[in-house]
């Protein structure tokens, strides 16, 4: 459907442009805005006002200052997995932008087993922050390493569980054709607003977001990095260029998941349908192929505005809390929602 | 590759993926056996894994390339992992990691790949098999939930009773 024929190498290195801008954009303002000014705000002070109006330039001030620091690694620590851990995360990222649709036509990937494969490609992170806690040889990196691997194991079931509602709600593990799904339904035969998922799943939307937000390791999920008791966990060693890495990534998987959340429960890049009287994905207009990101992009600011609404509120849990609170209410929980979707699937 | 190259539609692209990758994993196994460090050697296992997921997107099963990265990389490694770094994690060599009879070990691999080998042959042959035919994800379920819905049950019933049994050996009250 594009309007020039591009040749193969060429649309690959589109496509690998557009995942680094999806990637590091969403992680450049989730900083700024909301680390640097909405949390300074909330606690009476100014944030960063030197570098550029209103502190706009520090982000790149931030970054020549990491960039030119000494690379240090520990005496003891295991030297090639120690470099390789901040890059198994990061891949991690990059892989999983990789099946969210941006626009009729504008989307890297469309992939069947879309949200299968999310899923799949957002364990890999584990292995990343595992690695790290380990080859730093120093027990505070190893706790957290632990800690944050049993963390995102006890939390990535329940966000499994909290998107199978979706699933058997859109019939499809398609992301683009639940965004289509979204944008084309109707509720009770009323489509002025298609059928965002987050009315009938909205027990799965709060779970998934729960469960993201303890995959980030934010507060109040951040007993992994716990700066006052583990000094950071599995990042004590890092510094230059490596942490800059660990730090790029965890804003850029909060925006990838963001944009993820809006895909399956928020309508997508999409409008809905009968607004414009298209009835499927070929009646769209090409324009959408440019607005479909930057409604994506507003979606997914007012989601990390939660998520950051969330973080910068919250004490942290203890340890047994955060365990049981995944086992004991979340994964229950989905199950139930599961079960109820099924039934109401089936009877409807 | 063999097969391939006697059928008269050959993919050179992915006969050279095929074998670069299996190269790949080749080393990588070896090194599952060889390294002086359990956890260098449990990476080198997720390397191992990686290649045959990556070996399967190019046989165009891209929902079996998922499960196995979801099963092997994101939980049974992980999980191994874990279970390594809680236990005895060292940075470093370690010297006590061959068990003594470690030689028993080839006969027993030997007799592995020859009984592989004989199946698989015995099975095929020299059957050439359609150029590879996409099969959709809903395509893969339907097959599961209609005629294979027993096996599954009785797989899962299995799986059932795993964890069922793990839970009452960790269990100590």
């Amino acid at each position: 459907m594009f309007a020039v024929d591009l040749p193969y190498w060429a649309q690959s290195l589109l496509r690998v442009l557009g995942g680094t801008v999806a990637v590091l954009l969403p992680a450049g303002t989730i900083v700024y805005l909301f680390l640097f000014k909405m949390m300074s705000f909330m606690q009476s002070r100014l944030g960063p006002m030197e570098a550029g109006p209103y502190g706009s330039m520090q982000l790149f001030a931030e970054v020549g200052k990491w960039l030119q620091k000494e690379d240090i690694q520990p005496a003891k620590a295991d030297k090639r997995i120690f470099k390789m851990a901040p890059l198994i995360v990061l891949v991690s990222t990059f892989l999983l932008v990789a099946v969210v649709p941006f626009g009729p036509d504008a989307y890297f990937t469309n992939f069947d087993a879309g949200v299968f494969y999310m899923l799949a490609v957002s364990s890999i992170s584990t292995l990343g922050i595992l690695i790290a806690g380990w080859s730093s040889a120093n027990k505070y990196s190893l706790l957290g390493g632990l800690r944050a691997a049993g963390q995102l194991i006890a939390y990535e079931l329940p966000m499994v569980l909290a998107v199978l509602g979706v699933v058997i709600q859109a019939e499809t593990m398609n992301m683009q054709t639940i965004v289509l799904r979204q944008n084309a339904g109707a509720m009770f035969g009323w489509n002025g607003l298609g059928n965002p998922y987050i009315l009938t799943q909205f027990v799965g939307f709060v779970i998934f977001m729960i469960a993201v937000q303890a995959e980030l390791t934010q507060a109040p999920f951040d007993m992994p990095i716990a700066e006052s008791e583990l000094v950071s966990g599995y990042m004590t060693e890092y510094s230059g260029f490596r942490f800059l890495i660990f730090f790029i990534a965890e804003f850029a998987t909060a925006g990838v998941f963001a944009l993820i959340a809006s895909v399956l429960f928020l309508g997508g890049w999409g409008v809905p349908f009968s607004w414009f009287g298209w009835h499927g994905v070929n009646d769209v207009a090409n324009w959408m192929n440019i607005a479909g990101p930057l409604i994506m992009f507003t979606k997914m600011m007012v989601l990390t505005f939660l998520m950051m609404w969330v973080r910068f509120s919250y004490p942290r849990f203890r340890e047994d809390q955060l365990q049981r609170f995944a086992w004991k209410v979340l994964i229950p929980v989905a199950l139930l929602n599961i079960m109820v979707t099924a039934v109401l699937k089936v009877v409807f | 590759m063999l097969a391939a190259a006697a059928s008269t539609d050959i993919n050179v692209a992915e006969n050279i993926g095929f074998g670069i990758i299996a190269a790949l994993m080749i080393v990588a196994a070896i090194n599952v056996v060889r390294s002086s460090n359990v956890v260098h050697a449990a990476l080198s296992l997720v390397a191992v894994m990686a290649g045959a997921a990556a070996q399967y997107l190019l046989l165009a099963a891209e929902f079996v390339a998922v499960t196995q990265v979801l099963v092997y990389i994101g939980a049974v490694m992980i999980l191994f992992l874990f279970g390594v770094m809680l236990t005895r994690a060292r940075v470093g060599r370690e010297t006590d990691l061959n068990n003594k009879s470690w030689a028993l070990g080839i006969p027993v691999a030997l007799l592995m790949l020859g009984s592989m080998v004989y199946v698989l042959l015995k099975a095929f042959g020299t059957d050439h098999l359609d150029p590879v035919a996409q099969v959709s994800t809903a395509e893969l379920s339907d097959s599961i939930f209609k005629p294979f819905l027993l096996p599954f049950w009785a797989l899962s019933f299995v799986l059932l009773a795993a964890v069922i049994g793990a839970i009452v050996l960790a269990r100590k009250d």
